[in-house]
């Protein structure tokens, strides 16, 4: 099958514009064969995954892009790196560890890359606009872009992200036509009490659900509050699209593209349609918690995407609530956030309260990419679907998953307080 | 006695293995470990099942965009599945093999079956992956 190239894209293959765009280029062709894209087109804008995981060929593949001269033609961002450039060393991390991971920061940087360093970009700089094409790795960032944003990506894994970012130029298909985007089947919230709705904990929970039901098709769901706040957006798109491959959702009323059922469905029907309840979401609530109730705590972590400053916000009020207590010895409390969250929490007084309760506070990076859970670890809470889906695995803890307060409450009294106790 | 099935080559090449069949969608990060070539997500049925060299099939992809990384540095070390099947082509897999062979010229072959092709395929079945997506079922 013959792709139509352009002949910017032609000269790009064939090394006129340098040897970085034609191996960006080579690869963006094979992915358009993979995906029967019949042409190329230009995206406006680049969020770079493969940053994240510090690995012998990923920093293989970045350095090698920069050393052949590999620049950016596009405003690209970073999501979170291996390391939190500021504070690593207060974390234990490795000499040697720390000595790769700047060299694969530096990788990107050189390339022209924009240092943001967070895996929820749309909350920091550069959030891009309604409808406006663009080429995003990080699967959070990714539903966060396409539904709450109503910008244009496809899934892009590591990797695809820097050729994008390096020639302007993607397939032309997926999600990037907006006839691919309407729904494919509905979700009905049914009997669910507002206050639960309301709540941020409900959030990470059913984009889990979520995830596993739509698997990869475009969900449109029915019945998500319209005073949902960012915040719980985010958790939900992180959630869902961990357990299932979600990369496009549509809540009517709430999303820009599902301002009415018929507009989420571009005027078609539902290839299916399933119905929510409370018993169905506290049955996945159970699913994502490993940990047993009233087993002795080792580590709470929030922030997974970045704590955003309205995060901070409350949980210093969740501090302050739990006061004069404070973390329980054994037990650490880790927060996940951006620089540019932390700008501005360094702007209020919250630092040294959130600091003499025994928070620490970690930048730039993800714990599951920087070697800062220390290996005695075995119990981990975290007010994150994404966090809790992903932690039997990657650090072979039982976890359980609960509202930002019972983790707080959990932290002071040193024992799991599970959300379905 | 071999039976013949038609697939599409997502990314063309050849390889020979015994199968391993996972139910559920894959995550390449989170699910697959380098150092060892085994499926190591626990919320995963076939959880503990060593992938490398034998021919993974799953239905399809799910999770993080660094799953691409994870193949990556798997073909890179040796601990990688031999060729990959799934019912619905997963990009992300794709992408990492596709770097692979550009970075190293060592990759994996992936093919995407229709779902009945895909199903009638058996623990442990003896599969052969052809470049033009073919995949042969106990070959003689």
């Amino acid at each position: 099958m013959a792709i139509t190239l352009s002949d910017t894209d032609r000269q790009m293959l064939a090394g006129d514009r340098g040897e970085a765009a034609r191996l960006a280029m080579s690869i963006l062709v094979r992915m358009a064969e993979v995906l029967e894209a019949d042409e190329m087109m230009d995206v406006t804008q680049a969020h770079i995954d493969g940053c994240g995981l510090l690995s012998d060929a990923g920093l293989e593949f970045a350095e090698t892009l920069a050393a052949k001269g590999g620049k950016v033609v596009i405003p690209t961002t970073l999501n979170m790196g291996p390391l939190d450039l500021r504070n690593w060393r207060q974390f234990g991390v490795d000499e040697d560890f720390a000595a790769k991971a700047i060299r694969q920061g530096k990788a990107y940087t050189d390339m022209g890359c924009i240092p943001t360093w967070t895996c929820a970009p749309y909350q920091g700089y550069l959030t891009p606009r309604f409808a406006q094409q663009i080429a995003w790795g990080e699967s959070n960032a990714i539903v966060y872009a396409n539904s709450v944003l109503g910008a244009r990506t496809n899934r892009y894994g590591d990797y695809i992200d820097i050729c994008a970012a390096l020639t302007g130029r993607v397939p032309r298909c997926g999600l990037h036509i907006k006839a691919n985007r309407k729904g494919q089947m509905l979700l009905r919230l049914i009997d669910f009490e507002p206050a639960l709705l309301r709540d941020d904990v409900f959030y990470p929970v059913f984009g889990y659900l979520v995830g596993l039901l739509a698997e990869d098709k475009i969900p449109v769901i029915e019945g998500i509050p319209a005073t949902v706040t960012g915040d719980q957006l985010k958790a939900f798109c992180a959630s869902a699209a961990s357990s299932g491959a979600v990369a496009l959702f549509h809540a009517v009323g709430v999303t820009p593209e599902a301002n009415t059922l018929e507009e989420a469905f571009q005027g078609g029907r539902a290839e299916k349609a399933v119905e929510i309840r409370p018993a169905d979401w506290r049955a996945a609530l159970a699913e994502l918690s490993t940990a047993d109730q009233d087993a002795k705590l080792d580590l709470v972590v929030l922030g997974c995407p970045h704590y955003s400053f309205a995060e901070f916000r409350k949980l210093t009020e969740l501090i302050r609530a739990a006061g004069p207590a404070k973390l329980h010895p054994g037990v650490e409390l880790i927060v996940i956030t951006s620089g540019s969250s932390y700008a501005l929490v360094e702007r209020t007084g919250w630092l040294d309260e959130l600091t003499a309760f025994g928070v620490r506070i970690t930048l730039d990076t993800c714990v599951f990419h920087t070697p800062i859970v220390h290996p005695r670890t075995k119990v981990v809470m975290t007010d994150s679907g994404k966090c809790a889906y992903y932690c039997p695995g990657e650090l072979n803890v039982r976890v359980a998953l609960a509202s930002t307060g019972n983790c707080v409450r959990s932290a002071v009294e040193g024992r799991v307080r599970r959300e379905d106790a | 006695m071999a039976r013949i099935l038609k697939g599409r080559p997502v990314v063309p090449g050849s390889a020979r293995g015994e199968a391993l069949v996972l139910s559920e969608p894959l995550c390449f990060w989170g699910g697959y470990d380098v150092a060892t070539g085994r499926i190591i997500n626990p919320r995963h049925e076939q959880a503990g099942q060593i992938a490398a060299g034998r021919i993974l099939l799953f239905p399809r992809g799910k999770g993080s965009s660094t799953g691409s990384a994870i193949l990556l540095e798997s073909i890179k070390g040796g601990t990688a599945p031999a060729g990959i099947i799934n019912m619905r082509t997963d990009p992300i897999a794709a992408v990492g093999a596709i770097v692979a062979d550009e970075l190293y010229h060592r990759s994996l072959p992936i093919v995407v079956l229709p779902e009945e092709s895909f199903r009638s395929i058996g623990q442990g079945d003896h599969l052969l992956i052809e470049p033009d997506g073919t995949v042969t079922v106990n070959p003689d």
